[in-house]
């Protein structure tokens, strides 16, 4: 049963005419929409309040414990403070682009969330071109960042915005071309039947395990490595790099419209694993979701709070990334081996083989492009390894002293 | 079909509704005090010099085409993912070929030093 049938079948029974039925239908989809849009709203406060208890946990600290239960109204009263800022424009900027960005920000990502399963029949609308119509938002986010730079006619706004757009563009093409996978395997772009094809039966019994990541652990690790750079999530929050840029291409932004950047950053990286845990980490799919539909919804924002602890941890414990790394490892690691991928899953699925052959030959190409990724990232932190151990030696004392064995590095 | 796109529609009326409702509200419940120091732009705490707005690196408009490229050419190719259980078999070496050619034309970029940042 779809919800929106539901409430339409409830309106009637409540006695609305039969001729008003475009009435009927407006009012369903302004209900659902209305509610899933603020429930994003309070969700965000919940989001950054996860991150700082994770990344102070990670740090040793405790983190916010003063407001509320375990500090759970911090972000509220931060939200609050943001409020009764001073609404501050600076003299030369661009006043329509620098009022439109904050805007557009928001807008982008809560427009994604007409089509995230979050159960069976709980998705806003079932498009039939809903993996385009992601990958056609993401450009939205591209547009903000670029005219925030722009319009705030700052020099630092401006080279965030640059980079956040070079960035954002190198990583949309790897995380696009991975989503194609399992659009490939299912021959569907709808969001709910890529879900439901996720599922194992045991004899009559749907176990719900049939995840895609299992059949396709390769182009899962370049989504999400992909779904970090376009959340500008450390390692790739090169945008924001204090040491170098300040803030980034919000730093003209005060009060509110900074608020609705930081919204969307959060939302966007929630939004990214949610899209990751619907086309790989089975959706709402879970062992008895079949049987009890109240564990559909649990089991996806199980998941999807997984994978966003996960990048949280990340966020912890990873340094940060050079420019030109970052550029490098999009186009010559991650887009190569996607596109190999996505061929060799194109010929594997014509070839006239047994259906199980099939599936064990797409597994064994996943599992090379894993171990490829695992042994370019893991040659990359040798690498930099030495070099910061190089970097330390302590070359700045010679001519002051005995000059240094070195014996260090390497 | 066609009322699955009116919850979109309704849905982006609301996603503008809300940033927009908060920025004013905002707005009009923050102080107001500008001065002329306030509204300068923000540089460290020096005053800018010269024009923001200048001819930027090159660099950065070579990975916009070429993101052009692939992006056009990802839209194509998802229509193709989504009928390629019943496509013929010319038709999977026409959806073959094109992939093959897109990843020829990567190498070539590659080849030619478009791909580079220093």
């Amino acid at each position: 049963m779809n919800w929106s049938d539901a409430l339409i079948q409830l309106q009637y029974d409540l006695g609305a005419p039969q001729e008003l039925s475009w009435l009927v239908e407006g009012v369903t989809y302004f209900i659902g929409a209305f509610v899933i849009a603020n429930a994003a709203l309070v969700l965000a406060l919940l989001l950054i309040w996860i991150t700082r208890k994770v990344i102070s946990r990670i740090q040793d600290r405790i983190g916010p414990n003063r407001l509320g239960p375990y500090g759970l109204f911090q972000t509220v009263a931060d939200a609050m403070k943001l409020l009764s800022k001073e609404d501050i424009k600076p003299k030369s900027a661009d006043t329509l682009s620098y009022f439109i960005a904050p805007i557009l920000s928001v807008v982008g990502v809560l427009m994604a969330l007409a089509v995230i399963p979050f159960g069976a029949g709980l998705i806003g609308a079932d498009l039939n071109v809903g993996v385009l119509y992601l990958v056609a938002l993401g450009s939205i986010g591209i547009m903000a960042a670029l005219m925030a730079g722009w319009g705030s006619n700052n020099k630092y706004a401006l080279l965030a915005g640059f980079r956040v757009v070079a960035q954002l563009l190198s990583y949309e093409i790897p995380m696009v071309l991975a989503m194609f996978a399992p659009v490939l395997l299912v021959g569907t772009m709808r969001m709910q039947e890529l879900s439901q094809a996720q599922s194992l039966y045991l004899g009559p019994i749907n176990l719900g395990l049939g995840w895609f990541v299992f059949l396709l652990p390769g182009a899962f690790l370049i989504y999400f490595i992909a779904a970090l750079a376009e959340s500008e999530q450390t390692p790739f929050d090169l945008l924001e790099a204090e040491s170098e840029l300040i803030a980034g291409f919000h730093i003209e932004y005060s009060g509110m419209k900074f608020a609705m950047f930081f919204l969307a950053q959060f939302l966007n990286s929630f939004f990214l694993g949610a899209i990751a845990v619907a086309l790989f980490l089975g959706g709402w799919q879970g062992p008895f979701a079949g049987q009890v539909p109240l564990l559909g919804p649990i089991y996806f924002f199980a998941k999807t709070f997984f994978i966003y602890i996960v990048i949280q941890w990340i966020k912890g414990t990873f340094p940060r990334v050079r420019i030109d790394q970052m550029m490098q490892f999009a186009w010559k690691v991650l887009v190569p081996l996607v596109l190999t991928l996505i061929l060799a899953q194109m010929i594997i699925m014509k070839l006239p083989l047994p259906m199980w052959l099939n599936y064990v030959l797409v597994l064994a190409a996943n599992i090379a492009v894993v171990l490829a990724v695992l042994n370019i990232m893991g040659d990359y932190f040798k690498r930099e390894q030495v070099r910061t151990k190089r970097a330390f030696a302590p070359k700045s004392l010679i001519g002051t002293m005995q000059p240094v064995s070195s014996s260090s590095g390497d | 079909m066609l009322s699955q796109w009116g919850f979109v529609l309704i849905l982006s009326a609301i996603a503008v509704i809300i940033p927009v409702a908060a920025i004013t509200l905002g707005h009009f419940l923050g102080p107001r005090r500008p001065d002329p120091v306030k509204n300068e732009t923000y540089e460290s705490g020096v005053e800018t010099i010269g024009d923001t707005w200048v001819q930027f690196r090159a660099q950065y408009y070579l990975i916009g085409l070429i993101f052009l490229i692939f992006d056009v050419e990802v839209i194509f190719l998802f229509p193709i993912a989504v009928a390629y259980q019943n496509l013929s078999f010319f038709s999977v070496i026409a959806a073959v070929t094109f992939v093959v050619i897109l990843i020829l034309g990567l190498f070539l970029e590659w080849r030619k030093g478009a791909l580079e940042w220093s």
